[in-house]
Formats: structure tokens, C-alpha cells, sequence
């Protein structure tokens, strides 16, 4: 089973840091973490350390083996932020593009099928051959989502991937990836802004601000109004749902408060 | 079950959502199918251009003399065979070549720097290489010291290539965007064009028709020798871009997400734009200014075909050479006798017949 960890994980842009010393025990696939923080806390730099996709101090290590900073890893994907692209292909064949790079140019039946049971999962069948330019928000973050469900990777990075999604489909889309973590034992790391969401499917959540970590936990263990005061600057209320699960309640502003 | 999957007639980059029932796997397999036909009507259409291209000139041949020529040159006349074979076909497939080049070359730079924009005539490659070679017919200054025939080519190409690398050096500084790479680009045509209207004015008369010619582009300096230098350069190109194929298509999902996919983005641009360089270089040495292709070429591929570059490649070059060839036709057809510089075909049809195209399209390229 695929496991990570952080040791000193930072990351800088010029003289900007924009993260600095994340360490977290071993996550262990199975799991779903949810990475919450205000805008520009760090989540999508987190993500891309992890992917490999930029350098940075510190070291992510993927089942015991550091990865080099700079090239990707085929079991980590990472499904960025901006889907928006103008290139003329289905969506169909932005889905086989996912997994199938190098080696021959033919197509094997088996390569399409992978790509109708992924299609089928998402229920986006008839989006099948619509053009990419032709898709609304919503449907290109399904289409991504479809992408990275397809490479089928031991830890999957999702970027907000739910931010233009109604309320059905974010339910859908996250019960799906909920599912899938632990069906085929995969790590997803997903940044929502809906605390609510992030807090009803995510088996542990991980709280940057100030460009560290500064929780990491099960949900009703770590979030708290303090937490939610210093991370947001909001006032606000936890309750203890049914089922156990903790609700944030906003109830206002700290600095007005103040 | 293929026949319940039924594809739109006006684009062949989408096709309908599958019926109920009906697994997508099966439109995929029909629009591949669809897509290989193209390729071939495309080919047909060069191959009827070319071989118009053969009968055409100050004596005009049947298509029948022409094949009989080509397949069986010692049962023809020998006046026959010599303007055939010695004469137009190195023209006519150099027309080819150059156009499928210059095609393939545009496609590639769109491909990489994500934008439309881009071809080797709009990032100033064709500029620069008009400069080495005023530089030669002006001053007779070579940058290499070889053979006086092929002072104009050798200084066209080197000027070119260093201008390439001078693109993708500062493409590569940090916060530059594509789109500032095409501004980039504008302002080396507005310098080269600058540059070559300075020799201009110092060249003398003589010198002076020899630049204008050859900022015209014409095909009928190709020779066998030029010719194979053309053809081995794109030939040896193929292997790398057919290898590249999926990673190329995956750049225009965008740097990260080909990143994510495990693609080395900055490597495959850095070894995709030195060789789009190459092969946009040596024709434009050769045979002179032939703006529009390595622009239109790539589009009109892209609105028949998509951007699976499994398809798209081709179709480029395909469509680039036919062109090319058509526009080579028609230079020898608008007055009896006479062949008009090339880059003036190619613009002058080129432009109302993309405009066309791009008006007619119900779906957007870009």
C-alpha cells in the first residue's frame, strides 16, 4: 500500500516562500485528507511539491523512496487548478491522453474500455465527444477529474476540484473519490474551500496558514473556532452532527467583531 | 454495433454521443476510421496537384505523357524526358517538400508555444534568413567560408537558426509567456525587415533585383542536390515528432497537467523547437520567402482533423505541401509563359481561401 511523507517540505518562488517546513507522519493510502487554508496559503504549491512538478527544500518521500524534485511521478497525479484549454480534441481523447504516452500509436480495445469505465463512473457518457472548448466550468472539472481517475495512481492530488460543480456533483464527485480511495487503497489529497464538504468526506484534514501546517487530524479533533479564527478570521460555531461528523456554523467576521 | 454510431458531416473533430447502450469505444474506432479517409483525400489532392504541376509550363504536356515519363522514362521522348525529369520535378517536389516543411514546422511551433499565432514567418525565422541571404547577395559576405554557390543558403540558414535559438533562450526567461514570445517575435521582423531595407539601400542594382527575387521565393531554384538536402532534413525529423506524438498532443492540455502525465515539458520544447528551426531553415534557404504556409497549413489540419497528432502531423503536411503545389500551379497559369514568385501564389490565394474557411467553420480551431 503506497504511503507519504513530508519531512521539511518548503517551497519558494524567487525570494517568495510560500511554504515553509511542512513535516506529517505517514499517510497511508485508503485515506482521503482534505487540505484547507485561506486563498494563497499554499495548498496548489503543496500539491505540486508532492507531484514533483516544482523544486523546493525539504523531502516528500512516496512509499520510502525521496522523489526528485522536477520530474513527475507516474504514482502521483495532480490535477491542477485551471482546466480551461483550447485545444481541438474530444473529450474522449483527453482522457486516453492521460495515461497513454509513449510506447505505440495504436489504441487496444483494452485502453478504450478503461476510458468508457471512467466515462461510466462519472456519468459524463455524453460528454464523450464533445470538443474540450465546448464544455462549461463544471464540465471541465468533471473531464479532469475523469483524466486523473484514468492514470489510475496510487496518490491522487485534486486542486479544487469541485469549485464549479453544483451541489449534486460535488456530492457525486466526492463520494466517487471517497469510494475509489478506499476501493482500490489510493491516498487522495483534495483542496475544497467548502469547509462543510471538506469535513464530511475527508478522513483527516490538513490545515495550512501562514505557510505552514498547522493541524493535522481527524476533523473533529482539529477544527475548532480558534483554528477557524486564526486560519479564516471568522467567528464561528462547531457542532456534532449525526453520525459524529462536525458542522462549522459562520457567525461572522473577527475583525468586525473586534 | 459501428453502425449505430452516427458522426457529425460538418466536423470530423467531434462526433455524437454515443446511442444508449452503446459503448464510446466504438464512435472512437469509427472517428479514427473517418479521420485515416481524410488523410487520404488529402494525399489525392496532392497527388493531382503535383502532377498537374508536372504538365504545366512554356510546353504543355497530357497527364498521360507525364505518368508515362515518370514510370517509364526510357520509352519516352528524350525532349520529354529532359524537361520532366530534369526540369519540373525537382521543382514540383520541391514544392512539396518545402510546403509539407514549412507545414509541419508552423504546426509544431503552435503546438509548443500554445498559440496561433506562431509559425515560422510570424516568429521572424523567415525574416532572418531573408537577411543572411541579402547579406551574401549584397556584400557577397559569407558566415561560413564554402562554396560560392551555396553562400546565399548557408548564410540564410545560420541567421535563421541563431535566431531561432535567440527565441527559445529568452522564451525560457522567467515570466515569459507565449504570448510575449509572438511579440517577441514580431519585433525580429520588424528589426531583420529594418536590417534588410539598410542593405538594400546600400546594394547596388544588380544586387538589389537579386535580393527582391529572393525575398519572393521561387521554386525554380531548386535543383536535385537542394532538393535532397530539404527532403533529408524533413524525413530525419519524422521519426522524432511520430515518437513525440502523445506527449505533443498532451502539451495543449497544458504545462502541468503534461507535467502531471509524466511528460518532461521543458526538454520536449527545448528539442522540439530546435528541430521545428531546422526544418523551417533549410527550405527557406533554399528556395527563399514563402510566408502563409507554415501558418495556414497547420490550421486548415487542425479544422478537419483535430489535434491528435497522430493525425494532425500529416494532415499538416499534407495540407502544406498541397498548397504549396497548388500555389505553384497557378504561378505558371495566370500568364501563359510567365511563373510568378511563389510567396505572391501563395498569399494571394491563400488569404481569401483561409478567411473562407475560417468563416465557414461552425466549430472553432482555436
Amino acid at each position: 500500500m503506497v504511503s507519504l511523507a513530508l519531512k521539511g517540505v518548503g517551497v519558494s518562488y524567487g525570494r517568495r516562500m510560500v511554504l515553509q517546513g511542512v513535516d506529517t507522519p505517514e499517510l497511508r493510502g485508503g485515506e482521503v485528507v482534505a487540505v484547507i487554508g485561506a486563498n494563497a496559503a499554499g495548498k496548489s504549491s503543496l500539491f505540486r511539491r508532492i507531484a514533483g512538478l516544482v523544486l523546493g527544500t525539504g523531502q516528500v518521500s512516496i512509499s520510502g523512496n525521496s522523489i526528485v524534485a522536477g520530474r513527475a511521478r507516474p504514482s502521483a497525479c495532480y490535477l491542477p487548478q485551471d482546466t480551461a484549454v483550447n485545444a481541438v480534441l474530444t473529450v474522449y481523447e483527453s482522457i486516453l491522453l492521460a495515461f497513454k504516452q509513449g510506447g505505440s500509436w495504436s489504441v487496444s480495445d483494452a485502453e478504450l474500455r478503461r476510458i468508457d469505465a471512467v466515462l461510466r463512473e462519472l456519468e459524463i457518457e455524453d460528454l464523450a465527444f464533445r470538443g474540450l472548448g465546448e464544455l462549461s466550468g463544471g464540465q471541465r472539472q468533471l473531464v479532469s477529474i475523469a483524466q486523473t481517475l484514468a492514470r489510475e495512481p496510487d496518490i491522487l492530488l485534486l486542486d479544487e476540484p469541485t469549485s464549479a460543480l453544483d451541489l449534486h456533483r460535488q456530492f457525486e464527485v466526492l463520494s466517487l473519490v471517497r469510494r475509489l480511495a478506499h476501493e482500490r487503497r489510493m491516498l487522495v489529497l483534495i483542496s475544497i474551500h467548502d469547509i462543510n464538504q471538506a469535513l464530511r468526506f475527508a478522513d483527516k484534514v490538513m490545515v495550512l496558514a501562514h505557510s505552514r501546517l498547522v493541524a493535522l487530524g481527524a476533523p473533529r479533533e482539529i477544527v475548532t473556532p480558534a483554528l477557524l479564527a486564526d486560519v479564516y478570521g471568522v467567528r464561528a460555531r462547531v457542532e456534532v452532527l449525526d453520525g459524529d461528523q462536525p458542522h462549522v456554523i459562520v457567525e461572522g467576521s473577527v475583525k468586525h467583531a473586534a | 454495433m459501428n453502425s449505430q454510431v452516427n458522426l457529425q458531416v460538418s466536423s470530423t473533430v467531434t462526433a455524437t454521443a454515443p446511442a444508449q447502450g452503446t459503448e464510446a469505444r466504438f464512435a472512437y474506432r469509427a472517428l479514427s476510421f473517418r479521420r485515416r479517409l481524410i488523410l487520404a483525400g488529402l494525399f489525392c489532392l496532392l497527388l493531382a496537384s503535383f502532377v498537374v504541376d508536372l504538365m504545366l509550363g512554356p510546353a504543355r504536356y497530357s497527364a498521360t505523357q507525364v505518368l508515362d515519363a515518370l514510370l517509364d522514362p526510357a520509352g519516352v521522348p528524350a525532349a520529354l524526358r529532359v524537361v520532366i525529369w530534369d526540369i519540373r520535378l525537382p521543382v514540383a517536389l520541391m514544392a512539396v517538400v518545402t510546403g509539407a516543411s514549412l507545414a509541419v514546422a508552423g504546426a509544431q511551433m503552435q503546438t509548443i508555444l500554445n498559440n496561433p499565432l506562431a509559425s515560422p514567418f510570424t516568429l521572424g525565422i523567415s525574416a532572418a534568413a531573408s537577411f543572411g541571404a541579402a547579406l551574401a547577395l549584397v556584400f557577397g559576405v559569407g558566415l561560413l567560408p564554402i562554396a560560392a554557390d551555396y553562400i546565399v543558403p548557408i548564410n540564410a540558414f545560420l541567421v535563421a537558426m541563431a535566431t531561432a535559438l535567440l527565441i527559445h533562450v529568452l522564451s525560457q526567461s522567467r515570466g515569459v509567456t507565449t504570448e510575449t514570445v509572438i511579440l517577441l517575435g514580431i519585433a525580429l521582423v520588424f528589426t531583420f525587415n529594418a536590417l534588410l531595407a539598410l542593405l538594400q539601400f546600400f546594394a547596388s542594382e544588380q544586387a538589389l533585383g537579386a535580393v527582391v527575387f529572393w525575398m519572393m521565393g521561387s521554386l525554380t531554384k531548386a535543383s536535385w542536390s537542394k532538393l535532397a538536402i530539404t527532403t533529408g532534413v524533413f524525413v530525419l525529423s519524422l521519426p522524432f515528432f511520430f515518437r513525440h506524438a502523445w506527449a505533443l498532443t498532451t502539451l495543449r492540455l497544458g504545462d502541468d497537467k503534461a507535467a502531471s502525465f509524466g511528460i518532461n515539458v521543458r526538454r520536449l520544447r527545448l528539442e522540439i523547437m530546435l528541430l521545428v528551426s531546422l526544418l523551417a531553415a533549410v527550405p527557406v534557404s533554399f528556395v527563399g520567402t514563402i510566408g502563409f504556409i507554415g501558418l495556414v497549413g497547420p490550421h486548415i489540419a487542425r479544422m478537419v482533423i483535430g489535434e491528435d497528432q497522430r493525425f494532425f502531423l500529416p494532415a499538416s503536411a499534407l495540407a502544406g505541401a498541397a498548397i504549396l503545389s497548388a500555389s505553384s500551379v497557378v504561378s505558371k497559369s495566370l500568364i501563359p509563359g510567365l511563373i510568378f514568385p511563389i510567396s505572391i501564389v501563395t498569399a494571394l490565394i491563400g488569404v481569401p481561401f483561409f478567411f473562407s474557411l475560417i468563416m465557414s467553420s461552425r466549430k472553432r480551431a482555436w
